[in-house]
């Protein structure tokens, strides 16, 4: 999938500074030696288990399969992950790379604050320092989560730069890393910036496909017609597509936080509005202006409010694989209300993008097709905020 | 001889960084003529990025201001146009990927030869990418120039071995913005280049003080000073180029004294 230069077609790449040309490639040296130990992958595997609570679940969620009256529905339960997120998956086998590389510290950009709480934990369980650029807005829509990776020993630091988002939590932390290499790994959490980064994070999230197509197969002895999860930079979308991607049967959807629409400067729809750039270390699809500046997106998720999409992702949307759909704030708070009452499940207003994409598709699928919805995270996080969107003003 | 090899003819060369647009074209221009008068031996005009990752808060803030002040790529192109009518020292743009890659690679050094634009340096394209845009500006006489970074170690050989125009030798970790004091092996750096070219090679990140410049064009062919140039330009807005001057011909004399 990925040729020796890190690319996906013409995606991809190592767009970076020259200071940190050493660590990436050591870091690819490195990893490359781990995926072949059988040690390392016993050890990750264990904490998966163990400390993750994996195999996270495949729940059949009848009764929206009944409401929507048309494919079956099944979750993929990523939201019961310990700290709430697939988050936990890429980073728990970074963290443990880095301390086998010898690193003793980790530094972490964070968006919704998910990826950040779950840095935060591994170091805390590997006894490692963190830590986490967080976007100066951000840090008010997730202060529950600013509180939790304090509460697990990391350093949070707001960013002011720029939009005071996700991009900007991406730059600082580069910025950081350019200034101390030798005792600190950048655990990037999203399947973008240089080679060997979309690589490494989607071999870790690469889980999420593996689990749902053995378990689909105990369950209906069948693989799914479609895979759906939303997008950002791509990370949980891309661990739920990875092991489809040569079934060709299987539609992979990823859905795209559209803001306030497409046809609005309010949004973070990479592939519906953005065109083939070079930023944050890759070539990949970027919202930008007619000079190549970065746009200021904007996504009611903080999860999926990121200009660029992985380069994995702008491949597979040119070969015609995955196919990519906007969803707006409106349609994503709608699903974040329906499945909570409909399943008793809150999801990540992140997932919520992919449940109400879902909610359009399974009616206009047959009662016979199977649907599989990435609950990439629960949403425990987004209820002050969603209160908020609905006019209600309540405290955390 | 090109222009760029002529900035490293007559002593230890004295680069200035400037980014265009801030607070506006005429005193870019006018820092410009203010950098040459003052004994600037190459200008480096810095084209605004929205998201400058190699870049300190110093040139991040100058990058903002220029952007919101609405300066656009083409408009740069322009001021190089008319600085050429009187400039005789080589011009760089200092930029990011995106800007060039969007403007369309070929197209961007069409206008750099047009305008009279004699190199390019990209902070996010290291060796590995060099080759989507390198041989772009071969092709119209400009040079893609390359950096040494304190962490390139064996890699030094390599990106020596093909650089253009000057090396630009990056004297410390992190990003650009004044530092008290610079403490890699410069020294050290400067021998493997030696050893792989013989184009010229300045000093960059970090220098502000005469003291500084002349230690580091001591150590290679010359210093490189962008934030504390463009801290005056944020200090004074357009009566900047008066400081601009005085200050180049401080570090000017400064190194060679």
């Amino acid at each position: 999938m990925t040729n020796p230069n890190g690319r996906f077609g013409v995606h991809g790449g190592q767009y970076i500074p020259e200071t940190l040309m050493n660590a990436v490639i050591e870091l690819e040296a490195a990893y490359n030696a781990a995926k072949a130990d059988p040690t390392f992958q016993a050890a990750l595997t264990e904490l998966f288990n163990e400390y993750a609570g994996r195999p996270s679940r495949l729940y059949f969620a009848k009764r929206m399969t009944a409401d929507l009256g048309g494919a079956k529905i099944y979750l993929k339960r990523e939201d019961l992950n310990h700290t709430g997120a697939h988050k936990i998956n890429n980073v728990l086998g970074q963290a443990l790379l880095a301390r086998r590389m010898g690193k003793t510290r980790l530094i972490a950009e964070t968006g919704a604050g998910q990826h950040g709480v779950a840095t935060a934990t591994a170091a805390a369980l590997l006894g490692m320092q963190c830590v986490v650029y967080m976007g100066v807005e951000d840090t008010i829509r997730q202060a529950l989560n600013v509180y939790r990776m304090r509460l697990l020993g990391a350093e949070v630091i707001p960013v002011e730069t720029g939009t005071g988002t996700l991009k900007d939590a991406v730059s600082a932390a580069m910025r950081e890393w350019t200034n101390r290499i030798a005792d600190t790994h950048y655990c990037l959490g999203s399947v973008m910036g240089p080679h060997p980064f979309p690589t490494i994070v989607r071999d870790f999230q690469a889980v999420i496909s593996r689990e749902i197509k053995a378990q689909l197969m105990e369950k209906e002895g069948r693989l799914p017609d479609a895979v759906l999860a939303c997008v950002g930079g791509g990370s949980n979308a891309i661990g739920a597509f990875y092991h489809f991607i040569e079934d060709r049967s299987v539609r992979l959807i990823g859905c795209e936080a559209a803001g306030r629409g497409v046809d609005t400067f309010e949004t973070a729809a990479t592939i519906a509005t953005g065109r083939l750039g070079i930023f944050h270390g890759m070539k990949s699809y970027f919202c930008q202006d007619e000079y190549g500046q970065i746009a200021p997106v904007y996504s009611i998720s903080a999860g999926l409010d990121y200009p660029g999409i992985g380069p994995e992702h702008a491949w597979l949307h040119d070969t015609g694989r995955a196919e990519y759909v906007p969803v707006t704030d409106d349609e994503a708070v709608n699903a974040f209300e329906y499945l909570s009452r409909m399943e008793g499940i809150i999801p990540a207003i992140e997932s919520a993008h992919a449940v109400a994409h879902a909610m359009k598709l399974a009616p206009t699928m047959g009662k016979d097709q199977i649907m599989v919805i990435n609950i990439s995270g629960r949403g425990d996080k987004d209820c002050a905020a969603i209160a908020r969107y609905r006019g209600e003003n309540i405290s955390e | 001889m090109n222009r760029i090899a002529s900035a490293f003819n007559h002593g230890k060369a004295f680069i200035a960084f400037i980014t265009c647009g801030d607070p506006d074209l005429e005193t870019t221009a006018a820092c410009v003529r203010a950098a040459v008068k003052g004994g600037a031996d190459l200008i480096e005009l810095g084209i605004p990025f929205s998201d400058p990752t190699a870049e300190g808060p110093v040139i991040q803030s100058a990058n903002e201001r220029a952007l919101k002040g609405g300066v656009t790529t083409d408009q740069i192109f322009g001021l190089v146009g008319e600085l050429r009518k009187d400039v005789t020292v080589p011009m760089v743009f200092m930029t990011y990927a995106n800007v060039v890659y969007s403007y369309g690679i070929e197209r961007f050094c069409d206008r750099c030869a047009e305008v009279g634009v004699d190199g390019m340096i990209l902070p996010d394209v290291p060796y590995e990418e060099k080759e989507e845009f390198a041989p772009a500006c071969r092709a119209r006489g400009l040079s893609f120039i390359s950096l040494i970074a304190p962490t390139s170690a064996h890699r030094v050989a390599m990106i020596a071995g093909e650089a253009e125009g000057f090396l630009y030798i990056v004297s410390s970790m992190g990003v650009t913005g004044v530092r008290s004091e610079i403490t890699t092996d410069i020294g050290g750096m400067v021998k493997l280049v030696r050893e792989n070219t013989s184009i010229p090679c300045a000093v960059g990140f970090g220098i502000s003080t005469p003291a500084q410049a002349k230690k580091m064009a001591g150590l290679s062919d010359g210093a490189i000073v962008g934030s504390a140039i463009v801290r005056l330009i944020a200090e004074h807005g357009k009566d900047a180029p008066e400081y601009v001057y005085a200050y180049v011909q401080s570090m000017k004399e400064g190194m060679g004294a």
